[in-house]
This record gives C-alpha cells, structure tokens and sequence, in this order.
C-alpha cells in the first residue's frame, strides 16, 4: 500500500500510550498517514487541518458529544458516519464498542478497507487494557510492600519481635481475619497514628 | 425467575427514577434484577443501547427521536415507554454576564422576555465594540437544552447561529468552562447549575420552567423491536419506575432519596445539593439569593411519567425549526411514535386519562399544535427552516 491511498487517519486520545501503541499498530499494517490529538481544546482545528477519513476515538471520552456536535454544525468537517459503516456487521461493532473504541468514518470510504483498520484497534485496545491491569495489579503490590514494610517496623518496634516474627503475626491475622496482609498492615499503621 | 437487565444512565437528577428503582428494591419487585451502568457521554448511551449492549437507557428525549429518524447518525427506532423528567434544567450566567443583563433589564428580571431583550442588546453591544461573540455551553445537539437556549434568546431576537455561539460540553465540564471563561453561560440539568452557584462563579437566571412550563426532558428508552420482543419486562421496568417516582415526588421521602441518588457510583455529589433540584428550592445567586418553584423537576407528578406523543411533535418542530430536519409529515408521525404513552397505560392496566395533559405554556410564540407545524414556526421570525 503507497501512501496515497493510505487512509488519513486520526486518533483522539488522552491516553498517549494508548495512542502510541494504536499508532505503531497501524504504521505496521501499512496504514502511513496516521495523526494522534491529545488536545481537547483545539480538537476541530486539528481536524479540519488534517481533514481525516476516519476518526477513532476512545469511548470513554467525554469529548464523543463535542465531536458529534461538531459533524454536526460543522461544514468545515466533511460529514463522518459514526461507526456503524455497515449495519449488518453487528459483531464488529459489538466488539469495537465493548474493547473501547468508537471510529467516525467518512462517508463512501470502502468497507474493506475500514474492517482491518477497525480489528487492529479492537485487539490493540484490548491489549492495552490488559497491560493497564497488569500496572495497576504491580502497583498495588508495590503499595502493599511499603504498607507491609512500615507495619513491620511498628510490630518490631512496640512488641519487640525479630523482623520474621513481625511478619508471621502479620500473616497468622491476616488468615484468621480473611483479609489482605496489606489491609491489616495499614490498619497497624492507622492505629499507631491515631495513638500517637 | 428474575430478568437480568442492563442499564445506562449519566449521572444527572433527572435519572432519579431510575436509580430510585433499582436502589430502594421496586425493579427486583417486579422480578427484575438491574445492573445501572454509569456512562460519560450521550453518544455512548445512544450507541450502547443501539448495538444492544444495554436493554435500556436513561436518554436525553431528543436522542430518542433523533435515533428513530436516523439524523445525525444511523437509524434505530427507540421506544420511550416512560417519561424520566419534566423541565429540570437551568440556564447559569458568568457574574461578568449576569452584571451586563441586570444593566440592561427592563422590567421583572424572571421574565424570560425581558431577559431575552436584555441579551439582545448586550450582544448588539458587544459587537459594536468589536467584542467575541458570548458562547453559551449545552450537552448535545439534540438536546432540550440546545431547544430551550434556542427559543430563549430567539425570542428577543437573538440569532443563536449567527449572534452568539453555541458549543457542546459534557456536563461534568461546565463547571470548569464557565470558571476559566471558555463560555459566559451554560444550559445544564442539575446538580451543574447548583454547583456554578455553590463556587461563587455563576448566577442561575432562569430555570428552564420560566420557560416552558411543562417540557419532556429525559426518558426511559428501548429499541423498538426489543419492547416488540419483551413486552411483559417493559410493562415490569414501567411499574418499577413509576413507583420510585411517586416515592420520590412524597415530600417525606426527599432526604432519603436525596441520599440514595449522592451515592458516589450514582450521581456522586452532595445529597443536599441535589435535594434543592427535588424540592424546587435553588440557591440562584453566591450571595445566598434562594428562589423556589413547584415546577423546576417534575418526577412522577402532574402524569410526569406519561409519554406524551405531542411532546415529542414539539421536540421535532425544534429540530424542524433549527435546520437538523426537513419538516415531513411522516418525521411527526416518526417522532410521535416513539413516545409511547399506550405501553405505559398497559403496563398499569389503565385506560388512557381523559384530562390531556397541561400545555407547554411556553412564554412566547402561539400555543402549540402538533397538527400545524408549519403554521406554528411560521409564528417565529428567527429560525434556520425552509418551508
């Protein structure tokens, strides 16, 4: 595929990594002209200037009623037909809209050239949201080792246990009392504050 | 047996009903079990409902006419079986815009006529000093808010196409757009103009009712062929409905339902400042002006929660009258049908009332009739129709 009939595209996204990766996944699949706007405030400029065939969007962006609103009052933006290229296709957009994302495509583009263009986005957006859960699972288990550290501490400090006592106390509470480690260790760490 | 169910809303006072229902138990009475999921942006309600992601939604009524004539996006034919609100809006001034209208008042300064003409010299003002057009923030083209900014300032000769400028914003930026001078007012629901008020940045200077005294707002939509499919669930979620709005229209029950709809995964504001919108009671100024009306958000009184299908006819004349449509006798016909006012009656196994339901009472143009579109926007000077 040679850039000129490489579809421009643009990606409407807070998220730049997001953005990142959507945009390398379509550079490798051929698709050259590829525009990422991160900036809500000049976002119909943006627009125009590029002068897109498709749009996508993350769904979760409150900004989809201002574009709508745009394509609406806008003639500076040719008229884009949100997703729903072909009605009959349900699945696709079924899956586009459950993985996140929602594409404006320009009337009287080919369908067979928006279907790949659509199931790169739904795989990449689902791979993100795979890594955005694996990021927060790993910062929430940094967070709890910090939590455990300094309740360790205090359990070592006020009961004068050894190091591994502290955390077997820990461990022994946390089973018997169904919860996290890290939950009794910051209500260790509350109730020193409060008593301090 | 339970159904499952799932439902959009946007976290705004008018999806009361709604939660209501689900919260105080009515919907799982009724054998339903509903899973309310919060949403951003109309365009994600619409659009997840289309695709059959939710079964119904908490939709601006606008939207739902607009899906079954397929403007602005692709066709869906919704059913609107239940009436989530009636008014609830309020048009929210910046000081600076507030200070120029009360300089320029002549007469009661809740008349909307006398509003409207202050507006219109102040925009003749501003242009003559070469000043920016004053923008004026709503939620959707296809919005009450769009409709009740437009009749406004139209009214005292305003042009909202050419003598202002009307930008879309989610609610949630209101607040914020208002505060760092992006509009100089905005048409929202509540809690936004509440919370303008609250922060010292806005005056409230109408609520929508001023207005219109009786306006459709939000409904409770389904696509047409899943209320075909599902006609026993329908009649269920109505009954649901119209029983949390008759448990929050008694005053005793305010505070509690005030509390239930606070609920950070619901509307997630203050349980005080939403009870000002059920009680009609509204802080409209920072300096602590209190102003009270019985019609600022009607929820289940006066038939609220009855689709009426001539409400529907005059939300398309508005789309009619603002260049989003061409008037046709089948788009009435379309946009009247989506109000269903016959599933409501069914689903409480009652005939249809014999009073109609009150007027529109608009304060400007000739009474409307939904038999004589044309006739009634041939009334108004300022419109971007052809006939």
């Amino acid at each position: 595929m040679n850039a000129d009939q490489s579809p421009k595209i643009v990606i409407v996204d807070e998220s730049p990594i997001r953005a990142a990766i959507l945009q390398e996944g379509l550079r490798e699949a051929g698709f050259t002209q590829v525009v990422h706007i991160s900036e809500m405030q000049s976002l119909l400029a943006r627009i125009y200037a590029v002068d897109p065939e498709i749009i996508l969007i993350d769904l979760e962006n409150p900004s989809r009623d201002v574009l709508e609103a745009m394509f609406q009052v806008s003639r500076a933006v040719k008229r884009p037909i949100a997703m729903f290229v072909d009605q009959s296709d349900s699945a696709s957009i079924q899956a586009s809209v459950e993985a996140g994302v929602s594409a404006y495509i320009v009337d009287g583009l080919k369908k067979e050239r928006i279907k790949p263009i659509l199931d790169l986005c739904v795989s990449r957006f689902n791979a993100f949201a795979k890594l955005q859960e694996e990021l927060d699972r790993t910062k929430s288990q940094l967070e709890d080792r910090k939590v455990i550290e300094r309740a360790k501490g205090i359990l070592m400090k006020v009961k004068g246990l050894t190091e591994d006592e502290a955390y077997v106390l820990l461990r022994s509470t946390a089973m018997r009392e169904k919860k996290k480690i890290g939950e009794i260790a910051q209500s260790i760490i509350t109730a020193s504050e409060m008593l301090k | 047996m339970t159904t499952p169910l799932r439902i959009g809303f946007i976290p705004l006072v008018d999806s009361a009903a709604l939660i209501v229902a689900v919260d105080k138990g009515f919907a799982a009475a009724e054998g339903l079990d509903v899973e309310l999921v919060r949403e951003v942006s109309w365009s994600n309600v619409r659009d997840k409902l289309n695709i059959g992601l939710f079964d119904a939604a908490h939709l601006l009524a606008p939207v739902a006419i607009a899906s079954s004539l397929g403007l602005g996006h692709v066709k869906v034919p919704i059913a609107a079986p239940f009436n989530l609100g009636i008014n609830g809006n309020a048009i929210t001034v910046s000081p600076a815009l507030h200070a120029a209208l009360m300089e320029e008042i002549d007469g009661d300064r809740f008349d909307p006529m006398v509003t409207a003409k202050a507006l219109a010299k102040v925009v003749a003002f501003r242009r003559k000093a070469g000043a920016e057009p004053l923008t004026f923030g709503m939620t959707f083209p296809f919005s009450t808010h769009n409709y009740q900014l437009r009749f406004w300032m139209a009214a005292g000769g305003v042009d909202p196409d050419e003598d202002v400028r009307l930008v879309v914003l989610p609610p949630p930026y209101m607040v914020d757009s208002l505060k760092s001078g992006h509009v100089d007012a905005f048409c929202v629901g509540a809690p936004w103009n509440s919370i303008a008020v609250d922060l010292g940045i806005g005056h409230i200077l109408h609520f929508v009712s001023d207005i219109l005294v009786r306006a459709a707002e939000k409904v409770l939509a389904v696509r047409q062929v899943w209320a075909e499919k599902n006609p026993d669930t329908v009649a269920a979620l109505v009954r649901a409905a119209v029983k949390a709005a008759a448990f929050i229209e008694e005053p005793d029950n305010r505070t509690e339902a005030a509390r239930i709809l606070a609920q950070p995964e619901r509307i997630g504001v203050d349980a005080e400042v939403i009870q000002r919108t059920l009680t009609g009671r509204l802080k409209i100024s920072p300096d602590g002006t209190f102003r009270e009306s019985s019609r600022y958000l009607l929820v289940g009184r006066e038939e609220a929660g009855r689709p009426d299908p001539v409400q529907a006819a005059w939300l398309y004349a508005q789309m009619v009258r603002w260049g989003q449509t061409a008037l046709s006798p089948e788009g009435v016909k379309t946009a009247m049908a989506v109000f269903r006012s016959d599933l409501y009656d069914a689903a409480l196994g009652r005939r249809p009332p014999e009073q109609p339901p009150a007027p529109f009472g608009a304060f400007a143009g000739p009474a409307f009739d939904p038999d004589d579109i044309r006739g009634h926007l041939e009334a108004f000077e300022v419109g971007r129709w052809k006939a």
